[in-house]
């Protein structure tokens, strides 16, 4: 039995206070100046209006983050003085698919590590685009099931990167000729992209790869950032490099290609340096992706790294489609052919929490690789001002790399936790069987189709 | 508005059930204001200081908004008000309304901020004011409120009833809305129920122990049923003991011997729509001395059930469960509550074959104390896939008249249960609206803390008194008899005589996206 994954969070506080989803309106011209103790503010059950401070750094009363909504105030006092709305700051933060609920439950797993749990049904729209309109499945009375949440029974995360033989030959006195490729076990199907902006400092880069060492997992660099203190961590760096030379694969596990016409050449010469070094090719989601997917395939690609925009869609298309359809069409192409077991998938962009993890395996990518959410565990808002060379709004220049880190390995637990929620559920120990499994999953068109039609 | 008291205007509500052992009391309607000083109202009516008291907007308003007491007018009641709307009919029938026919101009109608900051898309805030209003008052939501459907744009919400042009008139009494709870087993009785629904799981720990007496009680006077939860029954519920059901939860909280014995029904709780393929949560700060005591585990230590039944790996498993409990109360029926995979019509049919009498299917939507978002959200398909597909099937193997079915997971309005009911159900349960009832805002920290700050889900000794057991109880029946008298609209609007005649009925159905 393997060693059991585990990671520990520890809860790491926010540097900024983020926007409330609701905003308190104190009218004081309906205030009627009631004694102190027999103001509704007194009785405040989670007691906003004593410890609200003014936050001198953002300039603002944190009040609205504090309130937890319970009304008990706005229908208390004696005048009506108080009232509250949605808070205009909450709903512009992101856009259409980076919700403000993604945003502050991000914030949320990164400060405490833990799942998101809620009281009351869930009270979002019936079904939406993209992963939205897919259900998962679970198992009861007819099928087995897992607990895996509270480690009664032990859920594997772990995948394989790397290519598989299709099968093994001997030689007559039963000796092994074939040569299995490496293999390299990752312990959760997660790997870290470069973050795509942001006021990047060598501390985030840091950060990012203690965060990949702790996990055990890969983080994928910009040859450029590599300097000698991020070395230190190059068991977990995968450097991103367009040419062969022995000095820039020397001492690397991984090491990513951007997709060009002499991919697979790239590929023969680094192994031709270094016969153990597992390669990936780094290739966008467009209308050519799944032939070309098929091409590298035959011919010898080992990890396929599929990367689409930052809201999963398809790149240089005037109808993009979403991830979800086009990592199930590269799947099923490559499972028609049986050569899925050949490559390991790996998809990037539009994977914003812990349920598009799962979603993306089920359609059929092995693991994923992801950036947002890492900028947005240290508070990025996501308002990309950095892009226009305006301030951050949460000063992520002066962030320290001990706090980037452990935001980052917190918002991973939370993750994990969270796939081996689904996976229990559905009664999948393995997150290798998780691949695919789209009759494990309900998608919205097709019951609609069945149940109305 | 002053209180009136009003019975209900049918016969069908008293008890009807001969093996029923306690009396009921007829359920009258009683106003029942909020415990809160200031209701939430979708507009706001402000009058000026330049008002004479000249007592034209109280002889205007049809609403009693406005009153004029001998000191001067009263701050106007806009809970009441039905704002837009009154100018919109007023100016095209030329009707005055207070803020055009007052002297003075001195009313100014807004729109309440507070309003939109309320509820979400499946309980908007027209749901939970007019779910108030029917607690509050037992009639029928004002009509600038949407009390039929919310706004998540799927499922019941794109559903509508269609009704036939022309019907046979039927009187009210001549409508019944009793279901049946137990389909084939002549040697256990006949249970029936004077309402198609009966009050979900909510144990013991997740919600007051008062709100639920008052829930019993409500299903006391309503011949109707409600839920322990999973943990435990608590001695204050004795009482009502014909009117309760137990449940058999995974954590197996607080189940003995006598409570088993003591129901009329018993539910095996093998999911929860709110989260599919986990157990229950009871976060730790809620496990007080006495939930600890009922649930015979640690103060403040968090309980979390396993997932599933550890001695349940099969349908065969499953009979043995079923036979334990019928052998243990040879008189209780036995009801199955399942959430809903992709293969929940095979699990319905398995339940039967194991002998339970009501399978009760809950939807990914429903409500709860405690889940992970992840799960509420993802895991599990909503109620409106499920009951079609649960009814189908049952009636493909010819057992369908044998079994009563139960759906629940996102049932928030009477048109919901009408709706649930025509899609294939037998009946319903309902949670969150009893709570909203109880006005709950639908903030979602019931797992948090103390627990619920308005008293509802909370064992807190200082918050759980904020509830009133008579005060609940009146609000719950008042409740329950809107409902009744909306699903008796329906059901004559439809020409029907019984609201068994619309289980399954499809053809009452139009989905609002595929028809016409």
């Amino acid at each position: 039995m393997p060693k059991k994954y585990h990671i520990k969070p520890k809860p790491t506080p926010n540097r900024f206070v983020p926007p409330g989803k609701y905003v308190i309106i104190e009218q004081d011209q309906y205030c009627l100046h009631c004694p102190t103790n027999a103001c509704v503010k007194k009785d405040c059950p989670y007691d906003v209006y004593t410890e609200r401070r003014f936050d001198s750094a953002q300039l603002k009363d944190i009040i609205d983050y504090l309130c937890k909504g319970c009304f008990r105030c706005i229908q208390g006092c004696k005048n009506n003085a108080i009232t509250r709305t949605l808070n205009p700051e909450y709903l512009v933060l992101g856009d259409e698919y980076w919700t403000p609920e993604i945003i502050t439950s991000t914030y949320n797993q990164a400060e405490t590590g833990k799942v998101p749990v809620s009281g009351a049904g869930y009270g979002g729209p019936f079904t939406g685009p993209g992963f939205d309109s897919m259900w998962t499945d679970m198992s009861e009375i007819v099928r087995p099931t897992r607990d895996g949440i509270h480690g009664r029974e032990y859920i594997a995360t772990t995948i394989d990167l790397g290519k598989k033989l299709p099968f093994l030959k001997f030689d007559e006195e039963r000796g092994l000729i074939s040569e299995p490729p490496t293999l390299i076990e990752l312990p959760m199907p997660v790997i870290f992209n470069p973050l795509p902006f942001g006021v990047l400092s060598q501390e985030i880069l840091l950060a990012q790869a203690q965060a990949a060492k702790i996990l055990d997992t890969f983080m994928i660099v910009n040859s450029i950032d590599l300097s000698p203190e991020i070395l230190r961590y190059q068991n977990h760096l995968v450097p991103l490099i367009n040419e062969v030379a022995e000095d820039k694969i020397r001492g690397f596990v991984m090491v990513e290609f951007p997709d060009q016409d002499d991919v697979l050449a790239l590929v023969q010469a680094a192994r031709a340096i270094n016969p153990k070094i597992v390669t990936m090719i780094r290739l966008k989601f467009d209308k050519g992706v799944v032939a070309r997917v098929l091409e590298l395939t035959k011919g010898g690609a080992e990890v396929i790294h599929l990367c689409a925009d930052e809201q999963g869609k398809e790149s240089d298309a005037t109808n993009p489609r979403f991830i979800k359809e086009m990592i199930r069409q590269v799947h099923l192409s490559l499972v028609e052919q049986s050569l899925r077991d050949r490559v390991t998938l790996i998809v990037s962009g539009g994977i914003a929490e812990a349920s598009h993890l799962a979603k993306a395996i089920i359609c059929g990518t092995d693991g994923v690789a992801i950036d947002l959410p890492l900028l947005v565990a240290l508070e990025c808002r996501l308002c990309k001002n950095c892009k226009e060379g305006l301030p951050c709004p949460v000063k992520l220049e002066t962030i320290d790399a001990q706090w980037a880190t452990k935001r980052m390995v917190n918002l991973m637990n939370a993750w994990h936790s969270q796939l081996i929620e689904v996976m229990g559920a559905m009664g999948i120990r393995e997150v290798r069987r998780l691949r695919g499994e789209i009759g494990r999953a309900m998608n919205f068109t097709d019951l609609e189709e069945e149940t109305w039609k | 508005m002053e209180i009136k008291d009003t019975p209900i205007q049918n016969t069908e509500f008293r008890i009807q059930n001969s093996e029923s052992r306690t009396p009921n009391p007829e359920p009258r309607v009683k106003y029942t204001l909020s415990r809160f000083r200031n209701p939430i109202s979708k507009y706001i009516l402000k009058r000026s200081s330049s008002c004479i008291k000249c007592g034209t907007c109280v002889k205007v308003c049809q609403f009693g908004v406005h009153k004029i007491y001998s000191a001067g007018p009263s701050r106007p009641k806009e809970a009441l008000c039905i704002g837009e709307d009154c100018q919109i009919r007023n100016s095209k029938f030329e009707i005055r309304n207070c803020i055009n026919s007052c002297p003075q101009n001195a009313l100014t109608l807004k729109s309440n901020p507070a309003f939109c900051a309320l509820g979400d898309y499946r309980w908007t805030p027209d749901l939970i004011l007019s779910t108030w209003h029917q607690a509050e008052t037992g009639k029928l939501p004002p009509a600038h409120l949407e009390y039929k459907t919310g706004a998540s744009a799927g499922g019941f919400d794109k559903l509508e009833l269609v009704f036939p042009k022309e019907v046979e008139e039927i009187s009210d009494k001549d409508v019944s809305t009793t279901i049946s709870l137990n389909c084939w087993d002549e040697k256990r009785p006949k249970v029936e129920i004077d309402v198609p629904w009966y009050g979900g799981g909510m144990s013991f720990g997740s919600t007051a122990l008062n709100v639920m007496v008052a829930r019993a009680k409500a299903a006391l006077s309503a011949n109707t049923f409600i839920c322990t939860g999973e943990g435990g029954y608590p001695d204050a519920l004795i009482p009502y003991a014909d009117h309760i059901i137990t449940q058999i939860a995974t954590g197996l909280f607080g189940v003995r011997e006598e409570t088993i014995q003591r129901v009329r029904i018993v539910e095996f709780k093998y999911a929860q729509g709110a989260k599919p393929g986990l157990g229950g949560h009871l976060l730790g700060e809620k496990v007080t001395p006495e939930v600890a005591k009922m649930r015979e585990a640690v103060v403040g230590s968090s309980l979390f059930s396993p997932f599933p039944f550890h001695s349940v790996y099969s349908i065969e498993d499953h009979k043995k469960h079923v036979d334990w409990i019928r052998e243990v109360n040879p008189k209780g029926l036995v009801s199955v509550k399942v959430s809903t995979p992709t293969d929940v019509d095979m699990v319905a049919v398995g339940i039967y074959f194991a002998g339970a009498h009501i399978i009760h299917i809950d939807g990914s939507y429903g409500g709860t104390g405690a889940a992970p978002n992840i799960a509420k959200k993802n895991i599990a398909m909503p109620i409106e896939y499920a009951i079609p597909k649960v009814h189908k099937f049952l009636c493909e193997e010819g057992i369908r008249d044998k079994i009563t079915l139960i759906a629940s997971g996102g049932i928030r309005t009477a048109y919901d249960v009408a709706k649930a009911i025509a899609l294939g159900a037998d009946g319903c349960v309902i949670g969150t609206a009893e709570l909203i009832a109880l006005e709950c805002v639908k903030c979602g920290n019931c797992e948090s803390g103390r627990g619920c700050v308005r008293g509802i889900a909370t064992t807190d000794p200082e918050f759980s008194k904020m509830i009133d057991i008579d005060w609940a109880t009146q609000r719950l029946i008042n409740l329950y008899s809107s409902w009744r008298t909306q699903l008796v609209r329906i059901l004559k609007k439809l020409g029907m005589k019984s609201i068994r005649e619309l289980v399954g009925r499809r053809d009452c159905l139009m989905h609002l996206d595929y028809e016409k």
